[in-house]
């Protein structure tokens, strides 16, 4: 156990049935991080998620929570966590879910802080079951924070959210690492681990498909666009060698390449009139696309 | 997009250590009582559930004992004793067997209790606030049965009321135990139908309600409401039948079966 992991799963596999959910998969959240994990739906996110959080057992592997066992409480009393799909006692208030889930831990906050925290402060006294989708969502985030954790699971934690209840509790999460807490988060909004994440880890088929840094991430698809201004057509810059399609948008063209700098040269010596160069990497995601599509086929 | 403030000294997170994990009795002993709190004041506010069971055996007891057969029972105490007892343990089973059967199936199914095994609640607490909220349930039962107990002509030392009380509220358990049985073994859907079945006839064809014919009588000890009724008979004075050691052990041993099936099913499968 390295110490300077949280939460560690060491070569798990996981099946239900005949399905793998889980292949040999390794990750590692490092204290002080945000870690993304990304990938479609059946790529194994909940269920990796579901095994550090001792909720299930590998086949085989090892699952670590602060190098210990995550079915000991006194490991959980470290780690807040929000999961996707719950219903909580409808009968009781905002504030008493709060309340419920402060007693479990040694050092919580108060729930009013919570709630000042996830501005859920005037849903204080609303029964849960009468609150609009997003606003159990706040409210799971706020029972998620009062222990004060080192460590916070977020399992699809915007879902549902308006705008400006995302951008606040996205506000939280950095203001949360900024003092020192780890987060560990499965999204499939890809905005949001490019706003947020310190190291994306994306998952297909319960594999690690790539992992790094957002910018690591995008380096390791190496597809860039190319728009410009050009006299060229369309037909001949797509018979190009690196070129892997060509469309034009009125009188720009968008060229996607595999080696952006032998195109260029190539654009640039053959028309001496090209105005407008513009190349950007491909965003998250389109390489999360590339990355989970490789492993389908 | 609104600023906000961390709370002064609120900081999640800030200077802990791995020591900072253990809790202190008085924590431990706080989170137990807040689930327990939250688990009755829920059922409380469940007027489905807290009308019928809290309201439902003094109202009927009043209809049977008082208002229907009262002038009848002011020459037959026993059968006012039986109508008491009748309806007191009917009280008392509700609360355990709803209470767990249909809330341990629907919070099972719906995630609840999946967030609570991954929250660090102290993992008995999930089954103790159950336990001390049916034991609330029977408590509150078996005051407003007390209350109404002056109308029915029926007369007990305190002694024998303490010790009816006792037997009806600790009776309670061995139904909290089949509630939990039934919880961890069904879906939310088919709980409600298991329970009420269940519920309804060990209520008929153990004798609570009535004297039974020959044939059901013989097989009625294998129901744990009869052995609770011939213990409540015991201690308030009527003719009971067994040994009151044989049916507290019954009572305690189907308790702990069940119980301890339930939570190892629950702790394997969740």
């Amino acid at each position: 156990m390295n110490d300077t992991f949280l939460a560690e799963l060491s070569e798990v596999s996981k099946r239900f049935g005949n399905t793998v959910a889980l292949d040999q998969l390794d990750l590692q959240v490092r204290s002080g991080e945000l870690f993304a994990v990304l990938g479609p739906n059946g790529a194994g996110k909940t269920t990796a998620i579901s095994l550090l959080l001792g909720l299930q057992q590998p086949d085989a592997g090892t699952a670590l929570l602060f190098g210990k066992s995550p079915h000991e409480v006194e490991t959980r009393r470290q780690i807040g966590v929000m999961m996707q799909e719950v219903a909580l006692a409808p009968e009781l208030r905002v504030r008493e879910q709060i309340d419920l889930v402060a007693s479990y831990y040694p050092s919580p906050l108060s729930p009013e802080a919570a709630m000042e925290l996830t501005n859920t402060a005037s849903l204080a006294v609303r029964p849960y079951g009468k609150l609009s989708g997003g606003q159990k969502r706040q409210v799971q985030f706020a029972m998620a924070i009062v222990g004060r954790p080192k460590l916070l699971f977020l399992d699809e934690p915007t879902v549902g959210l308006d705008v400006q209840a995302r951008e606040l509790m996205w506000v939280t999460l950095r203001k949360l690492v900024n003092n020192g807490a780890s987060i560990v988060l499965t999204t499939h909004y890809l905005e949001e681990a490019e706003a947020l994440a310190d190291r994306v880890a994306v998952l297909a088929k319960g594999r690690v498909v790539a992992s790094g840094t957002v910018n690591d991430l995008r380096a390791l698809v190496v597809r860039k666009h190319i728009n410009c201004s050009t006299t060229l057509t369309v037909e001949e810059i797509a018979a190009w060698p690196d070129v892997q399609s060509a469309t034009t948008d009125k009188h720009r063209l968008l060229i996607t390449v595999s080696n952006a700098e032998s195109v260029l040269r190539r654009l640039l010596a053959a028309d001496h009139n090209l105005r407008e160069v513009e190349v950007r990497s491909a965003g998250l995601a389109e390489a999360f696309v590339e990355l989970t599509q490789e492993t389908k086929s | 997009m609104t600023a906000i403030s961390m709370p002064a000294g609120s900081t999640p997170a800030r200077q802990h250590s791995s020591l900072d994990s253990s809790m202190s009795k008085a924590r431990l002993f706080r989170a137990y009582l807040t689930e327990a709190k939250y688990e009755t004041v829920r059922m409380l506010r469940t007027p489905a559930f807290a009308i019928p069971f809290l309201g439902l055996p003094a109202l009927l007891y009043l209809l049977f004992g008082v208002v229907i057969f009262g002038a009848a029972i002011r020459n037959d105490a026993q059968a006012g004793l039986f109508i008491f007892a009748a309806f007191a343990l009917f009280g008392v089973m509700g609360p355990g067997m709803f209470g767990f059967g249909m809330l341990v199936a629907n919070e099972r199914e719906h995630g609840l209790l999946t967030l609570k095994r991954a929250l660090p609640m102290p993992s008995p607490a999930y089954l103790v606030a159950k336990l001390l909220m049916a034991i609330m349930f029977a408590v509150i039962v078996m005051a407003t049965m007390l209350a109404v107990l002056p109308l029915g002509h029926i007369k007990l030392s305190a002694g024998q009321l303490f010790a009816a009380a006792a037997v009806s509220i600790l009776g309670a358990l061995p139904f909290c135990a089949i509630g939990l049985f039934i919880g961890v073994l069904t879906t939310s859907r088919s709980a409600p139908a298991f329970v009420n079945i269940i519920y309804q006839v060990m209520m008929h064809v153990s004798g609570l309600f009535y004297p039974l014919p020959k044939f059901l009588r013989t097989i009625a000890p294998v129901w744990p409401t009869y052995h609770l009724q011939q213990l409540f008979f015991s201690v308030i004075g009527m003719p009971s039948q067994g040994s009151a050691s044989t049916h507290i052990a019954v009572l305690v041993v189907l308790t702990l079966v069940l119980t301890f099936l339930a939570v190892r099913r629950l702790a394997l499968k969740g």
